[in-house]
Order: structure tokens, then sequence, then C-alpha cells
């Protein structure tokens, strides 16, 4: 049974922009994750030297010029992107939007690290003198700058913020779009995650540092959630941005819907800066699908969080066999398998990349699936192959994060 | 650096802080901010590349020579002649 809600607290879909390591639209990213073709290439950065990354190739000049690159940020710039294609998807009448009742609300894991690493480098050559130092790097380092330049280069003049949420932030962008729009902050959310995480080499130094950075000969098979010889996380860059809005609006400007957004919870595991807590996991799990009025069973996909770590794979099958049980109806699979871990955007791309299946009933798999470890044998894994399904009627999108930030969201077909 | 060589460098450093304009027609004698699409960010850019490049030192109250090509050149000529083009 579905909560009944009040019409405008119905949230939906209505377009999607992404840039993926595998796809610079819906279409091609989904292509990518039925064909099993990954985004994962070698990749070298400063002072660390080779590693493997997920790198995204969209046009930077399709909605911005040479100028507004040099002066903003790649968040910023993927965030331009993906909101445009996000707007252009929905068939929004965008010259007739009152901008001032769009709302821009984008996840991040960090940022600002890109930026200040840029500039230590380039102050490096001047013996550290800080009078060499950009006075660009107050705006491009702002905790606010993805969403910012999203306004700027949009004349967007509602509400812009970034939500910081680790890896939970994807979905966190997506709660929050579906929270203002209940509340009549906006009309139309701009909603999502963006990462320029892999112009860091922080990032990439801490998780080796960690143990937790994957390697492998092959980067198309260095991402291997749930099995055996998984050895960390792929760094991954993108963004997904979803335009949200009431039901109500929707259908009666006739727009084509994604799916609503049924349920969402967020909460905190309160327990350790890197481990995740399986029971908080699942409590949030479990609060998403009461808000949703749904049980277990009734979830078809659930799109895993999982991300290829020895201790995170093995502890969200934890939460999952907790809720889920074992041999109920519902299958798991895992995006980044395909992509790596694109950090701020990876809930809204694991999200955006299991809507089709609400039209075309097939669930992506998980891949490099060689040698699944026992400990992550979920009866319902999708390996290696895509799915047929009977029906996809309900996804649950998991995205947690360092600090013990835990989201969950719930699309189900319209 | 002789005037000619400054008002090259000066096109130089503008080409980078506005690679999408067309710098050819520019008038030496009408201010950059009405032919070209700059803001304070953008002189600020001007300021930081002569330091970086040239190590030429501008104190903020001198700034407002820096509004047209010819008035920049003016300004700089005494401060840049002993400096090699790079």
């Amino acid at each position: 049974m579905i909560a009944v809600r009040p019409e405008d607290h119905r949230i939906v879909i209505t377009g999607v922009g992404l840039t993926a390591p595998n796809g610079n639209t819906l279409s091609e990213f989904r292509e990518s994750l039925l064909c099993g073709r990954s985004g994962v290439t070698r990749y070298e950065t400063r002072y660390f030297g080779q590693t493997l990354a997920g790198v995204c190739g969209f046009d930077q000049l399709r909605h911005q010029r040479r100028k507004d690159l040099r002066r903003g940020t790649r968040a910023g710039s993927i965030g331009i992107y993906c909101a445009h294609e996000a707007i252009r998807d929905a068939g929004l009448d965008w010259e007739n939007v009152d901008r001032s009742t769009v709302g821009i609300y984008i996840g991040v894991t960090e940022h600002g690290n890109v930026e200040t690493e840029n500039e230590i480098y380039q102050i490096k050559e001047y013996g550290y003198d800080t009078q060499f130092w950009s006075h660009h790097h107050n705006p491009r380092t702002v905790a606010n700058n993805p969403a910012g330049e999203i306004s700027l280069n949009l004349g967007i003049t509602g509400p812009h913020y970034t939500l910081g949420a680790a890896c939970a932030a994807g979905n966190a962008g997506v709660i929050q779009g579906v929270q203002m729009l209940r509340l009549g902050e906006c009309d139309l959310a701009l909603c999502g995650g963006v990462s320029e995480s892999i112009h860091t080499f922080g990032i990439f130094a801490s998780f080796h540092s960690q143990g937790a950075l994957a390697w492998h000969e092959d980067p198309t098979k260095a991402s291997r959630p749930f099995d055996a010889d998984r050895n960390g996380i792929v760094v991954a860059e993108g963004g997904c941005i979803f335009v949200l809005e009431r039901f109500s609006d929707a259908r009666a400007r006739g727009a084509k819907i994604y799916g609503e957004i049924v349920g969402y919870a967020m909460n905190s595991d309160a327990y350790d800066f890197v481990l995740p807590h399986p029971d908080r996991q699942a409590e949030c799990i479990e609060l998403a699908l009461r808000r949703a009025g749904l049980n277990p069973d009734d979830v078809d996909i659930v799109s895993t969080h999982a991300t290829g770590t020895t201790t995170g794979d093995v502890q969200e099958c934890l939460a999952l066999r907790r809720v889920f049980g074992d041999g109920g109806p519902t299958r798991f699979n895992n995006t980044k398998s395909f992509i790596g871990h694109a950090m701020g955007a990876a809930g809204a791309l694991e999200l955006a990349g299991n809507l089709p299946a609400f039209q075309d009933r097939v669930c992506h798999p998980t891949i490099n699936l060689d040698r699944l470890d026992p400990e992550c044998d979920l009866p319902g894994l999708v390996a290696n192959q895509p799915r047929e399904m009977p029906k996809v009627d309900v996804v649950l999108n998991n995205s947690f994060g360092m600090l013990g930030i835990n989201s969950v969201v719930i699309v189900r077909r319209v | 650096m002789t005037p000619d060589e400054i008002r090259e460098t000066v096109l130089d450093i503008l080409s980078d802080i506005a690679p999408d304009e067309d710098l050819s027609g520019l008038d030496p004698d009408r201010p950059f901010r009405d032919q070209l699409d700059m803001d304070s960010m953008d002189f600020l850019d001007i300021v930081m590349e002569l330091r970086k490049r040239y190590r030429v030192q501008i104190p903020e109250e001198e700034y407002p020579a820096l509004a047209s090509m010819t008035s920049t050149v003016e300004y700089l000529t005494p401060r840049m002649k002993d400096i090699p083009k790079k």
C-alpha cells in the first residue's frame, strides 16, 4: 500500500541531466550499464602518479565560454552541464519559467580541495609568497560554489546551496529538493550531486594510505564490489541533476515522468569516522520504506552503495539481509562496478541509471563479479549480466558516507 | 621592454583573461571595459599576471591607470623599460 499524500506533496522526476565516465546522457549511460561498458581508465595525478579513475568526457563548451571555465571550477562546469541537460530533458518552456521559483540543491562530498591544491602548487613556483595567491580562490572554494555557478549561468534567482554529505550527498540533494518543493520554497528543484574529486591528489593519497584505493592491471576490472578479490575504491568524477516538480504541475503541463519519489530517509551511525554501521543503515532503509508505505518485498531493485572496500561491502550486505531477508523477490545491483565511486554524484547517478528500468524492466548488473565473496552473497544479486524482470515498480537507492551518514531514496513508477 | 613590447605583453595577458574575445579590433584609446566583457576580477587578473610574469607591483590606488591600452602602456613603460620581454 502506497502512502497517500496530498496532491502537492507528490514529487516527481521530470528531467535528468548527467555526465558519467561511461555516458553523457541518460540513454548513453543506460546503454553502457546494459552492455557492461566500464568508464574506468588509467589516470595520472600530481604527486600521486599513476592510478585509476572514472573520467568524464562531456563537452564543457556546450553551455559555457572559455572564460567561464577559466574562472570557475570543474564541479561548477559539471553542474552547469547537468542542469542544462536536465532542463532540456524535462521539456520545460525555460524562457518563460519564473527563475525566482527555481531552487538548486547540489550534493557534494567535498569542495575546495582541488582549487586549494592548485593554488598551493602554483605559489610553490614563487617561493610560497602569498601575494601570488589568486583572488579567484575564495569564490572557487566557497562551499556553495557548484550550485552558485549553476545559478549564475542559468540566471536562477531562487535559493541555491550545496549539501556536504560525504558520499551520501547525491541522495541528500534529491531529498532536499523534495522537501523544499513540499514546503513551497520552490516550484522547480534542480537537485542531485556533483564530483570533481579526481582533480585532487589528496583523495587518492588518502584512500591509498587507508588501504582503500583500488588497483587492477585492467582498469575496467578495478571496481569490483562484492567480489572476493576487490581491493578498494576507484575514484570518479561526474554529476547528475534531476528536475523535480510537484506531480500536479508535471501532469498539468503534460510532462514525461520518470518516477515519483515516494520515500526517503537520512540518519547517522554515530559510530566511527570511516567504518559503516549495518544496524543504522538498515534502520535508514526501514524508515524510508515506512515513509513510503512499502514493505521490503515491494522493492524490485535495490541500487546498492557498495564501493569495493573489504569492510564496507560486507556491512551493507548485513544491512540488506536484515531488511530484505533471504530469498525475497528483490534484486540488487551496483553501478560503481562500472564507473567507480563518483563521490558526491554517486547517489544521484546510481539512481538515474536505474530509472529506465521502469520502462524496459531490466535490472542492470554489478559487473566484475568473478568470485563472489561468500559474505556478500545476497540471493538477489544480479551478477555480470542484466536480468529481465517481470515488473519494475519500485527502486530503492542506497548512498552512505564517511562519518556515518546514511541516505535512502525510493522511487516508484507512475 | 619597449612600449610596443609592453603592448604585446598586455595583449597576451588579455587573450588569456578574455579567451572568447576578438582583440584584433581593440581601440587603444577606449577603456577595456567598454569593449570587452570584463569585470573587476578580470582587472585584478591583469595586475596578478603582470606580477607573476614580470614581478611588476601595481599599488591599488594606481589601478585606474590600467583602464585602456594607451593608458596602460604609458603607465607601464617607465616601470618595465629595464625588464626583458619573455
